[in-house]
């Protein structure tokens, strides 16, 4: 239940008949105190989870909604694939960082090389330039197996660095995700070194041609879609609240009795999954794949749009990544092209100085002063009724 | 030790003793220069290195543009060598360079963020991309290149070896003159005591009427100072380009963590084995030797994940 | 259901995004043509000389070309192919060029080919990528490629080195795409006539520390092949001499560069009289020469002393590519048919050497054998020994033998014995 939700249940007056008529009692009891609500109804469990969810739903979800269908009819073919779907799919890699860090409290450099293993073993199970190193199988057992063994990928860089925190952590993740970048692109018998692979593109399924660049944004809109309602139940559910709590003290939930390692070994390979999603959708859209898609800087470059957006919410994740790629496209058209890094550096710093919770932090400072405003004015107006 | 770890060792020891002698029975020219060439190359390392333990390790400060302050005291010590004609003016100019640098970053960035490690990161990732970039635009992407006296840059004759680059013993030197230099300040005078007490209980410290600030200030500059030291002696050795800044960062990094955190002496070890790691892998099997340095790295921490030396925090 | 404020709000600042996010429609006139070079990174300072080029080329045509204005814009990348796939396709698909010149590195150069493919309607001609996969490796029928590649830049050396008594020699290499060409261009007829290569020391690129390959030199060997880039070549040379060496050298077309001979620290006096080869040279004595190089600095004050192999080659590709506009008048209809039978046949005499291309879209040039010498005033430059004419991709090898052969890679072509 988010804080708001709370704020609300708590402020408004419910009638009397939605009080639960379990009891017959007497008014004397602490159910007809006014603003209280039961427990049963806080989390209205007593109903469907249909009108549960139809609770939930607010105007801006179904905005959202509608605008993201809508969006590929307004926009050029360039927007929808170059702007958005790419956003889509590294917003779910930065997805897998925020859930990992905002969440879990390990901040790992490697969810990209996690994407980057995906994406090579695409390439190497299925078709692509390389007939001597790709297999051919079909791409539904590519993609299977590919997330399958990024999983273990993932869970073996979690072993590796649960025993660590903080900034070992980070630094350790970083070096695994460098030693693998150093291994593609020396090894030619597996991953074709320097050159990588390439013509690697979306499959045909049925009717419909994923390459066409409406159609792979609805899949990658798709895709970011449920990762991002499943990490938003996910943190909710039981696993989560445990989660943040290993976060905030792992001592005391070890008391309790629950297994630090396990839940945090389950995170990375949750995180790994959403990682191997989104460097699948990164390969079908660039076509190609190559060391330097996993370079140091492609890691940082994670961890800056998952900071940028901020790490505290799924949404930022998405939001970093749009304000990401669109700068990495226009930023020529704005300032001299040789000095993106300049920008977007400074961009980072600026917000992870003032507003550590990135673009989301600042949006909610905004949105307490205009409430607190707000809340002014309806206190005057009040006291003059 | 336990009878496992002594087992452990021995298991370790054994085989690369076994190698040693092999080695040295095929080629002893090529084992013996590269033996030296690991040595000293961990001696570069291991300056770079000693300068980001002694922050983190007394600080627990993460200072991730530690690569950057590197290449920062390698620029400004060329500029300085270009003007002055001087080598050891711009070793000295370097060391200041990127101590002011760090004091700057100290008293801006980690006195506001005191005990926030990851916000210490994050900003010093961002600080560093900033600061590379900076760089990038006032230097150019050419090369740079020192020039010492003549009597440096030579070739001195040893045994079996034959030739050998005489920078590379006087790197050897410069690092272990440093080594000892910084355990004696740490260990053997009032600073160091005092600095090793500021970590440990800084309100005590500062209760008995040492000015706090200033001893972490201090040591921040001792700690920048040393990345631009190397940047000027690493820089003569291998020339100074883009992209340096975060090659010996990563290698400060795998050194640290290797060796333990906050230990000089670890970060010499640390240093060491890389070193060597990086030269034998080179002459004995070139393609994979780049990941060699980080699967070293991933076994340490699989079984010391403090590091050989590290400290518990 | 009440529609508060914030919900007001928040829906007006997300159309507004919206709105400005779908791409605005472009106004017509003038032919856009797209131009792609490395311009962030290490090597921007070479990709900034490339666009010096390509922008030569059209004030030499007084800013039109078939009757209409032409307009270049620039894309950027980092050598990084995926990045300069996606400044191609933003170019491309936003910004709607129809002539796309470019990129600048061999393996970008290979990516843009498998772009090229999808994009049957827009005509790409190359920059200055060298890898022989572009053209050779499943080519595509509207990629271009004015400049010979970097395998063809090299033949003709082997010759040269057997002439200076080099019998035996050691290859130290940079272990990508590039010097892989290059090696099999030399080794083509060096090989056939005789000559040895003893051992291969392929370095991983980025590579400082060249202590263990110096080490491992044999000490039989007469000269060493050395191709590295810039940078990597200077720490070679420092601590090749440092540790003792006094072997001769040969280097490849970006080894001995100007970038090498006259970088900031100690000029190298042991560099003096080492052989390379390249589709250019500093030091050419032709007329078309000097008018190239006094176009080039009377244009661009703040560009090198002399132009640099990468302004040459964006040049004649944008030369090339103007002439085809001019040859039908600026008519790219009809899938730009009729433009690329022109590209086809498109010759003219360049700065170095004739400018026309095969069959398969690739170039056919001259290489010419520079050996550095000392001028009058002290500074090194490349002087031109010998030019050998009409190098095809073939490598002056039979097409049948060279077939057998293919690609250069780490391993082939071999001649240890």
């Amino acid at each position: 239940m988010s804080a708001a939700q709370w704020r609300r249940a708590m402020n408004t007056q419910l009638p009397r008949a939605q009080v639960s008529v379990v009891t017959q009692a007497p008014d004397r009891s602490a159910t007809s105190f006014p603003g209280y609500i039961p427990t049963q109804d806080l989390f209205n469990q007593n109903k469907s989870w249909l009108s549960r969810a139809w609770s939930i739903i607010r105007i801006r979800h179904s905005l959202v909604l509608l605008g993201l269908f809508i969006y590929p009819l307004i926009a050029s073919p360039f927007f929808t694939y170059q702007i958005a779907a790419q956003s889509m799919a590294l917003g779910l890699i930065a997805l897998s960082l925020t859930f990992l860090g905002g969440y879990g409290g390990m901040v790992s450099l490697s969810q990209m090389t996690v994407a980057g293993v995906s994406g090579y073993l695409i390439a190497i199970f299925g078709t692509s330039s390389m007939t001597a190193i790709s297999l051919g199988w079909p791409w539904w057992l590519a993609v299977i197996f590919s997330i399958l063994i990024a999983i273990v990928f993932a869970t073996l860089v979690g072993w590796l660095s649960i025993r660590t925190e903080g900034i070992h952590t980070i630094m350790i993740t970083l070096a695994i995700g460098v030693a693998f970048f150093y291994l593609t692109q020396q090894n030619y018998v597996l991953f074709n070194g320097f050159q990588g692979f390439s013509k690697i593109g979306a499959p045909t399924v049925g009717d419909v041609d994923f390459k066409d660049p409406n159609a792979f944004y609805f899949l990658s809109v798709g895709c970011a879609l449920l990762s991002y309602w499943s990490v938003k139940y996910l943190v909710r559910a039981p696993f989560g609240m445990a989660l943040q709590g290993i976060r905030d003290n792992p001592r005391r939930m070890n008391s309790l009795g629950f297994n630090i390692t396990a839940h945090r070994l389950a995170a990375h390979a949750f995180a790994g999954l959403l990682a191997s999603v989104g460097g699948i959708l990164l390969i079908w859209y660039n076509n190609r794949i190559s060391p330097g898609s996993i370079n140091t800087g492609a890691l940082i470059n994670i961890l800056v749009i998952a900071v940028l957006g901020g790490m505290k919410h799924p949404i930022g994740a998405f939001i970093g990544a749009i304000t990401f790629v669109l700068l990495q496209n226009f930023a020529i058209d704005l300032v001299d092209r040789q000095r993106f890094n300049l920008v977007i550096g400074s961009v980072f710093l600026l917000i992870v100085f003032f507003s550590p919770d990135g673009l989301l932090g600042l949006w909610q400072k905004l949105r307490v002063r205009w409430a607190s405003s707000g809340r002014d004015e309806r206190i005057q107006g009040s006291r003059r009724a | 030790m336990k009878r496992s770890e002594l087992a452990f060792w021995w298991l370790l020891v054994l085989p690369l003793v076994l190698l040693s002698l092999w080695g040295l029975d095929e080629d002893a020219t090529l084992f013996l220069k590269t033996t030296l060439n690991g040595l000293t190359l961990a001696a570069l390392y291991f300056i770079v290195a000693s300068g980001f333990t002694l922050v983190f390790g007394l600080m627990r400060n993460v200072n991730l543009a530690h690569g950057s302050l590197f290449l920062i005291g390698a620029y400004v010590g060329w500029i300085v060598g270009e003007y002055t004609g001087s080598w050891l003016l711009a070793v000295l100019a370097g060391f200041i360079a990127a101590a002011i640098i760090g004091v700057l970053i100290q008293i801006i960035v980690f006195r506001r963020m005191q005990g926030e490690d990851l916000r210490q990161t994050l900003v010093t990732i961002g600080l560093s991309i900033v600061l590379a970039d900076l760089m990038l635009w006032y230097f150019g992407g050419e090369i740079y290149t020192f020039d010492p006296p003549a009597w440096i840059y030579g070739t001195t004759s040893l045994p079996i070896i034959e030739k050998f680059p005489t920078y590379r013993l006087i790197v050897l030197c410069i690092s272990i003159v440093i080594g000892l230099g910084l355990w004696t300040v740490l260990t053997r005078t009032r600073i160091g005591m005092m600095i090793r007490a500021g970590v440990d209980d800084r309100g005590m410290l500062s209760a008995s009427g040492v000015n706090v600030q200033r001893i972490f200030a201090l040591t921040f500059a001792l700690g920048a100072g040393l990345a631009g030291l190397a940047g000027v002696v690493g820089g003569t050795a291998l020339s100074i380009s883009p992209g340096e800044d975060t090659r010996y960062l990563l290698a400060s990094l795998v050194v640290v963590i290797v060796g333990g955190m906050g230990s000089v002496p670890g970060a010499a070890i640390g240093a060491l084995l890389i070193g060597l790691a990086e030269q034998f892998g080179q002459a004995y099997a070139p393609t994979y030797s780049v990941v060699f340095t980080f699967v070293i790295m991933i076994i340490a921490l699989a079984f010391r994940p403090r590091g050989v030396l590290g400290k518990a925090i | 259901m009440q529609l508060s404020k914030r919900t007001l709000t928040r829906t007006v600042i997300s159309a507004a995004i919206l709105a400005a996010t779908t791409g605005f429609a472009f106004a017509e006139g003038t032919l856009k043509v797209g131009l792609l070079s490395i311009l962030e990174g290490p090597f921007a300072v070479p990709g900034q000389d490339g666009i010096r080029g390509a922008e030569l080329a059209l004030k030499q045509k007084g800013g039109t070309a078939g009757g209409m204005k032409i307009q270049l814009i620039s894309g950027s990348s980092d050598g990084n192919p995926d990045k300069a796939v996606a400044a191609t396709r933003k170019l491309v698909e936003q910004d709607k060029v129809q002539v796309m010149i470019g990129p600048l590195s061999g393996d970008e150069g290979i990516a843009v080919k498998n772009y090229a493919k999808t994009q049957a309607g827009i005509t790409f001609i190359n920059g200055s990528s060298g890898a022989q996969a572009a053209t050779l490796n499943d080519p595509s029928t509207n990629f271009f490629r004015f400049n010979t590649e970097g395998a063809q830049w090299m033949v003709g050396l082997g010759d040269h080195a057997l002439s200076k008594g080099y019998k035996k020699m050691f290859l130290i290499a940079e272990d990508y795409g590039f010097p892989y060409s290059q090696v099999q261009g030399f080794m083509a007829s060096y090989c056939a006539k005789g000559g040895k290569v003893l051992d291969k020391a392929w370095v991983p690129l980025g590579t400082k520390d060249y202590a263990s390959v110096i080490a491992k030199i044999p000490k039989d060997v007469d000269a060493l092949l050395v191709v590295l880039g810039g940078s990597d070549a200077v720490n070679f040379l420092t601590q090749y001499e440092q540790a003792g060496g006094t072997k001769p050298m040969v280097g490849g077309s970006i080894t001995v560069d100007q970038t090498v001979l006259n970088y900031k620290g100690k000029r190298r006096e042991s560099l003096v009289g080492t052989a390379s080869a390249g589709p250019m040279a500093d030091s050419l004595d032709t007329a078309e020469w000097k008018k190239f190089v006094a176009d080039y600095k009377a244009n661009f004050k703040d560009g090198f002393p002399s132009p640099s192999l990468f302004a040459y080659l964006y040049y004649i590709n944008t030369k090339a590519a103007l002439d085809g506009l001019d040859a039908v008048k600026g008519d790219l209809s009809g899938g730009q048919k009729k433009y690329r039978e022109a590209l086809q046949k498109t010759k003219f005499v360049g700065p170095a050497g004739e400018v026309v291309i095969d069959a398969n879209r690739n170039g056919v040039g001259p290489t010419y054998i520079t050996e550095v010498t000392k001028a009058a005033d002290g500074s090194l430059f490349n002087k031109v020994v010998k030019t050998v004419p009409n190098i095809t991709q073939t490598l002056g090898l039979p097409e049948a033998e060279f077939k057998k052969m293919g690609l250069g890679t780490r391993d082939i072509p071999d001649c240890r014995k």
